[in-house]
């Protein structure tokens, strides 16, 4: 080695310390904290979730409120905002996921510092999805809260209030898994911000705006195979008519199903992206 | 008889990776000692980054064997990102969280109790050298200071073994020096194992107790720098000639007394030679015999480039040290 041109810093790394594994449990809640702390920080990507939904909730119920209630289809009585609630909340959580930040930590090289520790490499997805989870259910509950405001009855009292949220915020998180199976395949912001038109099938293809028995033909069909659906009509059993086990099952049926495709998408996405080849 | 020489903190052999029919690394062989510095120089795309990526776990061998810290790639790749720091290419942060957040959550994947991590981050930001920059959020740093957090976020957890993929390309003098100075603490005092790759011939030289050079994929040469550069001759005259010349000045020194050796490359006409200033004046007459115009004849000790236009052919960029 030739003579050093630059002296050596006079300071100590102290005690040595000594690398581990962190463990399954310990790995999750620092993914998950790092993406909370960070959804924080990114107000840009979930502002427009929750004013969206709101305001085509206000301008249907405006619209449509007095024509559908006065309508000879429908049961005295019948409160179209409590109708249209749900539609509101499944459009404010779905498809919200930190998957727009997975790809810029592709780009930025920094997935790969995380892959270089020994992070157990399920918890990077779960730990985001924990986040996705926790924003989920903020945003479901100011939607609930404006539904309550605009005098709607909720049927099955607080608990009634507490599963509707619950409802939307598990619907959300099972929908995750898409959006970041995308990201880690392609690695594509474009292809990432695309992924709202998956959406688009699942949200209008259903009771959104009129009840099954209103619809005929395709559509009927097409309703029925929906799977959000039966995500409405179990929120709708909870705000409108009372703890009906059977319409909630649906719901959460609905609900698991969607969540297992989504997730094994993402997982064997995930999978994919570090496999090292 | 059993050797009782540590094993190496670094080994591999016929190490490979392919991109479908392109050999990115076709066949590196490689002994680093633990305790070494070793320069791993070659030109943009010769392989280097492949081999770092390899050595580092985040890319899957396609052919060959490479174990580091004692343990296979392959196989124990979580037993070597224990043992492992590295700095990427690329600085590799997250702009939206501060310079303390980036490393408490390095420390964090590591397994570091919060005091040992606090304590890290505590040390580490000597290194960064960033003030109060360090509560503030990565997307406002300059390069520079990227490039020191993210060497920083290498060593929270004093790595055995550290790796070092081009750490000061792009950084200005001053920033270059510290991380120089950072490398030789790193390794006269904490015994810390750095592979440094480098397309800088002064960073090789100035750093490294031993340099391979990597051409194509393959390990061309190997040793200390002062071997290296001996194995090219003592002394060098080089001819800077007029363009389309060289050739012609190469045939005419050829024959010259002393010139043990000739290469061209573009309009540099290169001698080795025993003894530089004896062989000058019988090099300037061959070449006004030939009717060669010379712009320049220079004599100098070889350098690392050398080294590397002698086994390759073609000559580093100089833009660099």
């Amino acid at each position: 080695m030739t003579t050093a041109s630059t002296p050596v810093p006079a300071r100590a790394h102290g005690e040595r310390v000594h690398a581990r594994s962190a463990g399954f449990w310990a790995d999750w809640r620092t993914v998950a904290l790092r993406a909370l702390r960070l959804t924080w920080r990114d107000p840009e990507a979930f502002g427009p979730a929750l004013a969206i939904p709101l305001f085509f909730f206000v301008v249907n119920v405006g619209a449509l409120q007095a024509f559908v209630e006065s309508g000879s289809r429908f049961p005295p009585g019948f409160d179209y905002k409590a109708f249209q609630l749900p539609v509101a909340v499944v459009f404010a959580v779905t498809g919200i996921s930190r998957a727009q930040a997975l790809v810029t930590d592709i780009q930025d090289g920094y997935l790969d510092r995380l892959l270089l520790t020994p992070v157990r490499r399920g918890t990077l997805l779960l730990g985001l999805m924990t986040a996705d989870f926790v924003l989920i259910l903020a945003l479901a509950t100011p939607v609930m809260l404006l539904g309550l405001a605009l005098g709607i009855h909720v049927a099955t009292g607080v608990g009634g209030v507490l599963m509707f949220i619950a409802m939307a915020g598990f619907w959300g998180l099972g929908f995750t898994g898409f959006p970041y199976a995308i990201a880690l395949r392609t690695g594509n912001p474009s292809a990432v911000n695309n992924s709202f038109l998956l959406f688009f099938p699942f949200a209008f293809l259903t009771t959104a705006y009129l009840p099954a028995e209103a619809m005929t033909g395709w559509l009927a069909t097409a309703v029925k195979f929906n799977p959000t659906t039966y995500l409405l009509e179990g929120m709708r059993a909870v705000l409108q008519t009372g703890w009906e086990w059977g319409e909630i099952g649906k719901a959460f049926a609905a609900i698991g199903g969607i969540a297992l495709v989504s997730f094994t998408l993402a997982f064997r996405a995930l999978a994919g992206r570090v496999r090292r080849n | 008889m059993p050797s009782d020489a540590p094993p190496p903190a670094i080994h591999a052999q016929a190490l490979a990776r392919s991109f479908g029919d392109k050999a990115a690394v076709a066949g590196v062989d490689l002994a680093v000692a633990a305790g070494e510095i070793y320069g791993f120089l070659g030109p943009n795309g010769a392989g280097k980054s492949t081999t770092v990526r390899m050595l580092t776990t985040l890319l899957a061998p396609t052919g060959g064997t490479a174990t580091v810290a004692g343990f296979d790639v392959r196989s124990h790749p979580e037993a070597v990102r224990l043992r492992i720091g590295v700095a990427l290419q690329e600085a590799a942060l997250d702009p939206k969280q501060t310079g303390r957040e980036l490393l408490d959550l390095q420390g964090r994947l590591y397994g570091l109790p919060s005091a040992h991590r606090r304590r890290r981050v505590a040390e580490l930001l000597e290194l960064v050298d960033i003030g109060d920059a360090i509560d503030q959020r990565i997307g406002t740093y300059s390069g520079g200071m990227k490039r020191r957090l993210d060497l920083a976020a290498a060593l929270v957890h004093q790595p055995e073994v550290l790796f070092l993929d081009e750490p000061t390309t792009g950084l200005d003098p001053t920033s270059r020096a510290a991380v120089w100075a950072e490398v030789r603490y790193l390794n006269q005092e904490l015994g810390m194992t750095i592979f440094l790759t480098t397309q800088y011939l002064e960073e090789a030289d100035a750093l490294a107790h031993r340099v391979g050079i990597i051409s194509h994929g393959r390990l061309v040469a190997e040793g200390t720098p002062g071997e290296l550069k001996r194995s090219v001759g003592s002394d060098l005259v080089i001819a800077t000639v007029a363009a389309g010349s060289a050739e012609a000045a190469a045939r005419a020194v050829q024959a010259v007394e002393g010139v043990s050796r000739v290469e061209v490359s573009d309009d540099e006409v290169v001698m080795a030679v025993d003894h530089g200033a004896r062989a000058v004046s019988p090099v300037a007459v061959a070449l006004a015999d030939a009717g060669v115009a010379v712009e320049g004849l220079t004599l100098r000790t070889p350098t690392l480039d050398d080294v590397f236009l002698h086994i390759t052919g073609g000559r580093l960029k100089e833009d660099a040290a």
